[in-house]
């Protein structure tokens, strides 16, 4: 069992949740994840670090309440276990002084983006972020990356509500346009990585993007995670989860991750029904 | 020593009366109906009573020099465990089995031994042996529905001092760490699932070796001190190095099993509804998908369902997929049904539950409609002149290809190394394959690290592997007493 040590509330839907597990914690670096299971009957669901401390010995992670398993773990204090942590999974970040990278954030992506952020920028790296979700509310760890040395950071909202109107790719175009960036990385939703890796790619920018594709295992024995990058077919868990952004097949990636809606939405009505909440 | 036949001496105990074989054909396993049991995930072969397997045992001749024992790939005393079931002493009986296999109850369900010890067999040439497998599997049985201070717990060895790391909990990872804790070492298994047992767990399915059963032996090797540590995937969250060093093991087996899904590289095997057999089983049967959503992960019902490959994991996958409520299974394999790798048994027991079987067709494209499967495209085989393995190779008709209407397909059609391993040990030799490289006895060109079963040997049976892990075991033995010299 492994203990919750740490719980915050970042907006309605979204959770930031700390778990001690000093082994994963010892070895996580930037752009990995684990996989957790809630309970004895839970699933295997893959979460990406957002943070962990190896002196600590905790790992943190940020979700948002979208099914059953997220609803159940929205519940889960401080104190209580969740019953699997495993990892750290994946291949780290590729970090290295690159010169200057814009790194976009979008939703709870953001999360992603800030452990990444903050390793390319103690590689020396100039580090431009761009931070974006549908409005204020669901803007995540603005101060958190405030206090990172970064270039500069860019909020975007789709309607406005903090700083910039519009979607990520317009200041990822413009920084593109103006010539500022030499390489991009994005993490948020599949079809805002899609349109940062086309933009990127207009403009002869290199564009790594950190897929979320259904997992079991994670350790590469049962192929749910398969994305088709460059024409091959590739598995997310153990040959990813990042990959040249202008060579994923968004398309089949974003049909990959509705496979289950169904059955999730019937999951979380079923779960609902017999929790105490309001949602 | 002189040859003296042991029952020869006047002097000894008093004597048992001579065995009298029985000329009785061989009794057959009682199973749940077809019908019946295609609808639930409940143990499809029962198993013997105790009439039974007395009146089976009896028909054992006790041969002088008995073939069978040679069959076995972990040697296990058959003749004398037979004989204690002719003798009513099963508790013996169990104690002989355990010296070899740890694992009895399974493998009694899952090891071919048609084509071991039973084809050794001397009333094999009548086509009629001892039905080893079944005896093997009532005394395992036997031994976990006795109380658990009666089990039988195979003597331990004085402890060493050494420890041992085993990397993953599968066949051979278990067979090994049965045999090092019984030698005296401390022995930890490192398991990447949240559950131990390998395949025996995620793979094979509860209708053919029920969880209970694998739960309950793995337990059994807990209580004879080997500890388990799930959620630990070498590779990941330790390195084999620091297992060596900073874990402070003195040697390592690696038995982590050839775990990558193979697909067959056709067109639209992207698709939503396409599996691999490791996925569809996995999700069934470590996941308990078959409950959801009682259980938290789903899985594809079918209406339709195309498996392709004819070894045990196809198999295991059409009756699995018949079990979640399929309408109608296709078995889509290349060879003809003589060709396929599976065991007759379970080839049997398939096509009894329903499956059809669409022999000399190879996929060669996947159709979809929205992201999702509708039907896959199938060419006509012809069997050609034999291959490398043997078999006569499949070779293409020309333009006979056609359609097969389905909504989920599953590829069961191999494994291969997972790439895991060489982020574990970079320094590791390996084949061009992926697969570890170790002499006969599973040393690798690590000092202290050996390895065994499918990710030395590729996919293969699980007595393989723990015969595999067996023989590790006691080369493990052997050189950590090497050290001890030298220390």
């Amino acid at each position: 069992m492994f203990e919750i040590v740490h719980k915050r509330q970042l907006s309605e839907a979204v959770f930031e949740m700390g778990v001690r597990a000093p082994r994963v914690a010892r070895k996580a670096r930037a752009g990995q994840f684990f996989i957790m299971r809630t309970t004895d009957r839970g699933e295997r669901v893959p979460f990406t670090f957002s943070d962990w401390s190896a002196e600590g010995g905790w790992i943190r992670f940020i979700f948002m309440r979208v099914g059953k398993t997220t609803h159940e773990l929205s519940h889960f204090e401080v104190g209580d276990s969740v019953a699997d942590v495993v990892g750290p999974l994946g291949i780290p970040t590729h970090v290295e002084d690159v010169g200057r990278i814009a790194v976009i954030g979008g939703g709870v992506g953001a999360a992603v983006a800030y452990p990444v952020a903050r390793a390319m920028a103690d590689a020396g790296n100039e580090v431009t972020v761009v931070l974006g979700a549908r409005n204020e509310d669901l803007l995540i760890l603005r101060e958190e990356f405030e206090a990172l040395p970064l270039k500069e950071l860019l909020v975007v909202t789709d309607d406005g509500s903090a700083g910039e109107k519009g979607l990520v790719t317009a200041p990822l175009k413009r920084l593109a346009e103006a010539g500022e960036i030499d390489h991009a990385m994005a993490i948020g939703p599949a079809i805002m990585m899609k349109f940062c890796a086309a933009t990127a790619k207009e403009h002869d920018v290199p564009c790594v993007v950190s897929l979320n594709p259904i997992m079991v295992d994670g350790t590469g024995m049962c192929g749910a995670c398969r994305v088709s990058v460059g024409g091959e077919t590739k598995f997310g868990c153990v040959d990813g989860p990042d990959f040249d952004g202008w060579e994923v097949d968004f398309e089949e990636l974003m049909s990959r991750q509705r496979v289950y809606v169904d059955d999730e939405r019937a999951a979380d009505a079923d779960y609902s029904r017999g929790c105490s909440c309001h949602q | 020593m002189s040859p003296v036949e042991p029952d020869a001496g006047a002097a000894g105990p008093a004597e048992k009366p001579r065995h009298r074989p029985s000329r009785a054909p061989r009794t057959p396993m009682p199973e749940r109906g077809a019908a019946e049991r295609a609808q639930d995930f409940d143990e499809v072969a029962l198993g013997y009573t105790e009439e039974m397997a007395r009146a089976e045992a009896a028909r054992c001749l006790q041969c002088r020099n008995a073939t069978c024992i040679e069959g076995c790939p972990v040697n296990i005393d058959i003749k004398s465990f037979i004989g204690h079931i002719i003798d009513g002493e099963y508790e013996k009986g169990v104690a002989v089995l355990k010296e070899r296999n740890a694992l009895p109850a399974m493998c009694g369900r899952v090891c071919p031994q048609e084509e071991q010890c039973e084809i050794a067999c001397v009333l094999a040439k009548k086509g009629e042996p001892v039905a080893i497998g079944r005896l093997e599997r009532w005394l395992g049985d036997f031994d976990l529905a006795c109380e658990l201070e009666k089990r039988c717990v195979p003597e331990i060895a004085e402890p060493t001092g050494f420890r041992c790391a085993i990397v993953g909990s599968g066949p051979a990872g278990l067979a090994c760490a049965g045999e090092l804790v019984r030698l005296g070492h401390k022995v930890t298994i490192f398991e990447s699932l949240h559950a131990p047992g390998g395949v025996l767990t995620y793979g094979i399915p509860e209708f053919r070796l029920p969880k209970a059963i694998v739960e309950a032996e793995i337990f059994m090797l807990t209580e004879m001190g080997v500890e388990i540590v799930t959620d630990a995937v070498i590779g990941a969250t330790y390195t084999l190095d620091e297992l060596m060093t900073e874990e402070g093991y003195d040697a390592v087996f690696i038995g982590s099993g050839a775990g990558l899904p193979v697909f067959l590289g056709v067109p639209g095997e992207n698709l939503n509804g396409v599996y691999s057999a490791n996925e569809f089983l996995t999700r069934v049967n470590l996941m308990g998908a078959y409950e959801f959503p009682k259980s938290d992960t789903p899985v594809a019902r079918g209406r339709k369902v195309a498996v392709i490959g004819g070894g045990n994991v196809a198999m295991d996958s059409a009756r699995t997929a018949l079990r979640l409520g399929a309408e109608e299974v296709f078995l889509v394999y290349r060879r003809t049904e003589d060709e396929m790798p599976a065991r007759r048994e379970e080839v049997h027991h398939a096509r009894e539950e329903g499956v059809e079987f669409k022999m000399l067709c190879s996929p060669s494209e996947i159709l979809g409609r929205d992201g999702f499967v509708t039907g896959l495209v199938a060419t006509r085989m012809a069997l050609g002149e034999p291959d490398d393995s043997g078999r006569r190779a499949p070779v293409c008709v020309m333009d006979s290809e056609f359609e097969i209407d389905c909504d989920i397909v599953i590829v069961a059609v191999g494994t291969r190394a997972n790439p895991l391993l060489a982020q574990a040990a970079p320094d590791l030799e390996r084949s061009s394959r992926g697969y570890v490289l170790t002499d006969d006895e599973g040393a690798t060109n690590i000092p202290g690290v050996f390895a065994g079963g499918d990710i030395v040997t590729g996919a293969a049976t699980v007595i393989l592997a723990m015969g595999a892990g067996k023989t590790s075991a006691h080369a493990m033995d052997r050189w950590l007493a090497g050290r001890s010299r030298a220390v």
